[in-house]
Parts: C-alpha cells; sequence; structure tokens
C-alpha cells in the first residue's frame, strides 16, 4: 500500500497497483471499523439520532409518550412502504404506483364491503388478490419489454388514480366511501389492523415486523443475494441461474402487498377510504429509502436504512411544528435531507469502491 | 523454442478419451455459416487454445460449447457419449463451465455473494455465510491468491483477481471443463501473468481447458494444443511439439497475408 505512488502515468496500460513485491495479487483491505461506519444505516442512524436530540433540546415534549406516538404513526406506514421499495429499488427497478395503490386497495376493499355487502375480511382478501395483480403486471410488463420501470409503473399510476376516482363516483356517487364499520367482521379485523395500545398505533408492530423480515430476507437468504445481484448485474444474474424474472416480478408484487397492507390500515382504522388518499406519496417512499442507503442505480440499499429514513422522515414531519418551524417549509427541509443522504451515498460508494493502491 | 518449465507432459492422446469433443459441428446464422465442420478435442489436465481473429466464429463456437447455440451438424461428446445441450444451465450441471470477457459479477456485492450467486449453500432457507466466506477464502487460496477479506466488494479487484474468482467459482462448482473466453484481453501484461498462472493450477488439477485467445503470446505460454479458427473453419490443429510461437503467429495472422502486410507497411514507412 504505497500511498506516495502516483497514479498510473496515461497512457499506461491498465496496470497492476504499485505495491510491496509479490503481494501485489491479493485483495485491497479496508479496515472493518472504517467499513462499519461507512454503512448506509449508520450514516441514516446518526442523523436520525441527532434530529431526535435536537428536536428534543428545543422541546422536550416531542421525545414524551404522546410525541413519539405522534411521529411513530406517519413513520410506521411510510416504512412499511420504504422497506418494499427499498428492496425494489435494490433490484434496480423504481414503482411510482404504490402511492395511488394505497388509495385504490383501500378503495377496494371499502367498496367491496359496503356495495356488495361483503364480510371485512373477504373484502381485504379482495383488495390484496387486487394488489398482487398489480404488482405482477407491472413486474412482468418492465420483465418482457425490458422498458424502464419508472414508465411502466408511471402509466400504472395514472390508470390507477384515474379508476379510483371514475369507479368510486359511479358507484357511489361520492368521493369517499364510508361506513365500513358497520359490516360484519370489522371488530376482528380492527384488532389487527386498527387498534392502538395507548397512543401506539397497531401500525408500529407491522412495521418493526416487517423491517426485520426484510432484513433478515435480503441479508440472510438467497432470494437476497438475487434481489442484489439482480440491481448490481442482471445479465450475470441469469448467466449464472437466477430466476431473474421471478425475482423481479416478486419484488414488484412485494411493493404492491406493502401498498395492500397500508392501505388496509387506513381503511380499517378510519373505516372509510377516499378518492384522493395516497397520491403523491410514491416519492415519499423512495425519499426514506434513498435516506436510508438505497442507490438509484441498484445493487445496493439496506432495509433497516430505509426504515430509519422512514424515521427521519416521520421526525421532521412532526417535529418542525412542535419547534416553532413553519411546517410549509416542511417539503422544502425533506428536499434537503434528501440532497444530504444522496451526497453522502455518494462519497459512501466512492470510498467503497476505491482501490487502495 | 522457449520451454516453458511450468508444462507438465500433456496426456497421451492415444490412451485417453477426451473429456469434451466436438466433430465437425456447423452453425449458420440466416445465410451465415459462423462455423463449418470445426473440430476440437480437450483432454483432462490439457488446455486446447483455440485462436482467431475477430469474425473467425469464436463466440459463435464458445455459444455452442456452453449450450446456448444447438450446432446444426456435427456431434459433440462428453467421454466419448454425444450429448445434447438443452440450456447453458445444462452444459453446467454436465461439467462444462463458461467464463465469459465480460464477467458475470455484481461489482457492488462481496466477494462471496458473488461466488456463491445462484448457487448459494443454504439451511433452512437461509445462507450459510460463515462457511461461504470459509470456502471461498479456502478456493483462492488453493490457486495461490490471498482473500483476506471475503466482504470486500468484488468491484475492488483488480480485473485479473476477478477473472480467477470467476475461473475459481467454476472449478468450485464441479467443473471439468473450463472454457475462458479472452480471459487477458482486457488487461495489462501483469494481470494477465495472473490469470495465464491461474489457468495452468486449473490445468494441473485436472480440468481440461479451452482456452480462446486471439493472442498467441499468451496461448503459447500455456496451450498443450493449438486450433486454428478462420472465417468459421478449422484451418489448422496443431500439438505443442508441431508447433513454436512464431510459428503460432505466423500461421494465425495467415502466414502470406501478414508478409503482404510487412510489404505494404514497410513501403509505406519508406513513402511517408
Amino acid at each position: 500500500m504505497s500511498a506516495a505512488a502516483p497514479a498510473s502515468a496515461p497512457g499506461a496500460p491498465p496496470a497492476p497497483p504499485p505495491s510491496d513485491g509479490d503481494k501485489d495479487d491479493r485483495l485491497v483491505s479496508v479496515g472493518r471499523v472504517r467499513r462499519l461506519l461507512m454503512t448506509p444505516e449508520v450514516g441514516a442512524g446518526s442523523a436520525a439520532v441527532l434530529v431526535f436530540v435536537g428536536f428534543t433540546l428545543v422541546s422536550p415534549v416531542f421525545a414524551s409518550q404522546a410525541g413519539l406516538a405522534n411521529f411513530l404513526d406517519p413513520a410506521a406506514t411510510m416504512g412499511i412502504m420504504a422497506i418494499a421499495v427499498a428492496l425494489l429499488m435494490i433490484g434496480g427497478e423504481f414503482d411510482l404506483s404504490t402511492g395511488v395503490l394505497t388509495g385504490s386497495t383501500a378503495l377496494v376493499t371499502a367498496l367491496a364491503v359496503t356495495e356488495l355487502n361483503m364480510n371485512v375480511w373477504l373484502g381485504i382478501l379482495l383488495s390484496l388478490g387486487f394488489a398482487l395483480a398489480v404488482g405482477a403486471v407491472n413486474g412482468v410488463m418492465v420483465h418482457l419489454t425490458k422498458l424502464p420501470s419508472f414508465i411502466v409503473t408511471l402509466g400504472m399510476m395514472f390508470v390507477l388514480w384515474g379508476l379510483n376516482y371514475a369507479v368510486t363516483q359511479r358507484l357511489t356517487g361520492q368521493v369517499t366511501v364510508s361506513g365500513v364499520r358497520q359490516y360484519s367482521g370489522y371488530d376482528s379485523a380492527r384488532a389487527l389492523f386498527g387498534s392502538a395500545v395507548g397512543p401506539f398505533q397497531v401500525s408500529l408492530v407491522w412495521w418493526l415486523l416487517l423491517t426485520a423480515v426484510g432484513a433478515i430476507v435480503l441479508l440472510k437468504s438467497r432470494w437476497g443475494n438475487w434481489i442484489f445481484a439482480l440491481g448490481g448485474n442482471s445479465d450475470a444474474a441469469r448467466a449464472v441461474g437466477v430466476p431473474v424474472m421471478r425475482v423481479r416480478v416478486g419484488l414488484f408484487m412485494t411493493t404492491a402487498a406493502a401498498a395492500w397492507l397500508v392501505g388496509t390500515l387506513t381503511v380499517i382504522r378510519y373505516g372509510n377510504a377516499t378518492v384522493t388518499s395516497g397520491i403523491g406519496l410514491e416519492f415519499y417512499f423512495i425519499i426514506a429509502a434513498v435516506i436510508g442507503g438505497c442507490l438509484l442505480t441498484g445493487g445496493a440499499g439496506s432495509v433497516i436504512g430505509a426504515s430509519i429514513g422512514a424515521l427521519i422522515f416521520g421526525m421532521v414531519q412532526q417535529g418542525m411544528p412542535l419547534v416553532g418551524l413553519p411546517s410549509e417549509f416542511f417539503r422544502t427541509i425533506l428536499g434537503l435531507v434528501l440532497l444530504a443522504a444522496v451526497l453522502v451515498n455518494l462519497w459512501i460508494k466512492k470510498r467503497a469502491m476505491k482501490v487502495t493502491s | 523454442m522457449s520451454e516453458n518449465p511450468a508444462l507438465t507432459a500433456p496426456p497421451d492422446h492415444a490412451t485417453t478419451t477426451p473429456v469434451l469433443e466436438v466433430r465437425a459441428i456447423t452453425k449458420s446464422f440466416g445465410r451465415v455459416t459462423a462455423l463449418r465442420d470445426v473440430t476440437c478435442a480437450v483432454r483432462e489436465g490439457e488446455v486446447t487454445c483455440v485462436l482467431g481473429d475477430n469474425g473467425a466464429g469464436k463466440s459463435t463456437f464458445i455459444k455452442t460449447l456452453s449450450g446456448y447455440h444447438a450446432p446444426d451438424s456435427g456431434e459433440m461428446l462428453i467421454d466419448g457419449e454425444p450429448v445434447r445441450f438443452s440450456s447453458p444451465r445444462d452444459a453446467l450441471d454436465r461439467g462444462i463451465a463458461t467464463v465469459y470477457q465480460d464477467l458475470a459479477i455484481a461489482p457492488l456485492m462481496p466477494v462471496w455473494r458473488n461466488f456463491f450467486l445462484g448457487s448459494e449453500p443454504t439451511r433452512l432457507g437461509m445462507i450459510r455465510t460463515r462457511e461461504a466466506k470459509r470456502i471461498v477464502v479456502e478456493e483462492m487460496a488453493k490457486m495461490g491468491i490471498s482473500v483476506r477479506d471475503p466482504d470486500q466488494p468484488i468491484g475492488t479487484m483488480s480485473g485479473g483477481e476477478r477473472q480467477c474468482v470467476a475461473i475459481a467459482r467454476a472449478v468450485y462448482f464441479g467443473a471439468r471443463v473450463l472454457i475462458l473466453d479472452e480471459p487477458t484481453a482486457a488487461l495489462g501484461v501483469r494481470q494477465s501473468g495472473v490469470v495465464l498462472k491461474y489457468v495452468m493450477r486449473a490445468r494441473e488439477r485436472g480440468l481440461g481447458v479451452i482456452f480462446i485467445t486471439h493472442n498467441p503470446n499468451h496461448a503459447y505460454l500455456v496451450g498443450d494444443h493449438f486450433v486454428l479458427l478462420k472465417r468459421g473453419q478449422t484451418v489448422s490443429d496443431m500439438t505443442r511439439e508441431e508447433t513454436t510461437l512464431r510459428g503460432l503467429a505466423q500461421e494465425m495472422a495467415g502466414g502470406a497475408e501478414l508478409e503482404a502486410l510487412e510489404h505494404e507497411l514497410g513501403r509505406a514507412a519508406q513513402t511517408a
């Protein structure tokens, strides 16, 4: 490791790194501690701690039970989506239809229950089937056409957006479908999707559970290895026998299923669904995933990081008015956090790929 | 006649059955005949170099051997038994592993994840991470490369080392024949040396190696015999004893063609 050695001269062949004698062919080593500090989770985690401490210092109520519940609530639904979106982004794809789909799934459940006099559980299952079908269509189209998923899912987003309005209007004459609470099966569904312990919502449990499951799948299962490879080099993955189509379609179906869960949590908790819900949220999910260390080019990222990204989102959203910052600036602040995170990620990637020679 | 001390005697051609053999294979795409009556064999512990200029049919030849294309006619034999590959996976399952020039790796993924990609060792669906990392270190050590940290992104390795990981991977997963697609084409002199040493290690371990290249210098360093392709046809098939480096280079450049070129360039230089 001759740090003083100059970079290879221009015009020279792709030379081996200048080094000490016969050791030039072994792996370059990066210190484990340094590598740990460079992981996206640590970066996002320190940012989260900083935000939390900052808000608490200005307004101690931020750290009270009510304060915690206040920011953990939006963080939970954001986090559930960010986990799935992070997995998809690590796999090298985007999904812009996720936001609107959280609204669509809630509407499907609400409409099925109220219009068809259906048991709430059946409505929820029907909605799950709908979500998985949407995810499968997204995934299969992206896989077969090789079109950018950005375009394919943008199309899907507008299709769903229009359907949300049109179908709801035509069936009910309204923009909100309410009254789900009166139907059979609601109470048991509420226990799972709409209950709360004190000020803490059950969505928090779903979020933590899915963070754990997502992290284990990504880091420990072969599917996780395939997801990294799909985003890192999908041709290479195919060449060594990874079932590329199944992984890709599976990822789109996972984000759709997460959207279904968020839609279900909403419709059961409030007992109604409205046509405007979910619109525009897809960018928040992507922002949370990127703050957590996902590269837009795929191949790298973290589930835990994405969850921390969602936590930061919740804290900033709820903390700003609390400390006297005008909440109209929320999106501006979020944008700045995103830019900062992207710059840090870029730096991390460069450090990780740098051959110290 | 530089005799390479690393070269041990190749197996006796008369007595051993080639582990992989192709006889008179032909492959056309529309009106273009990419391969015509190409014959080639490789035995265990032997390096067969397939040389050819651009457009000689090397890529089609590799893709036929590795199961991407089925030949239109001709025979492929493994251990003397006729076979037909239905897919690259099929060829791989029969021990024919191909290492492509554009390395099949995901650069940001750790070395060990790349090594086991598609064939992860699992228990109850979970990857046995510790075992996987240990195996990577061991397998690379067997080939003379010390991997200190299998968690290193593979993109941080040099081109030669990445080739070596790809080869080690193929060897570990039970390859009997290694097909190397221009493994030194994109490398500098020193990195090429690493890969060539590695090819010799694979040969010593009893693998048959088909080494595709357009570099006669590299071919002559490791080859036991040499097949020359030109416009999809075998123009010569020589053992190491039957040729020299100069002969090989001459043959490859097309002998007379090279002389003509020398002449032409010489004259151009004079008139300039």
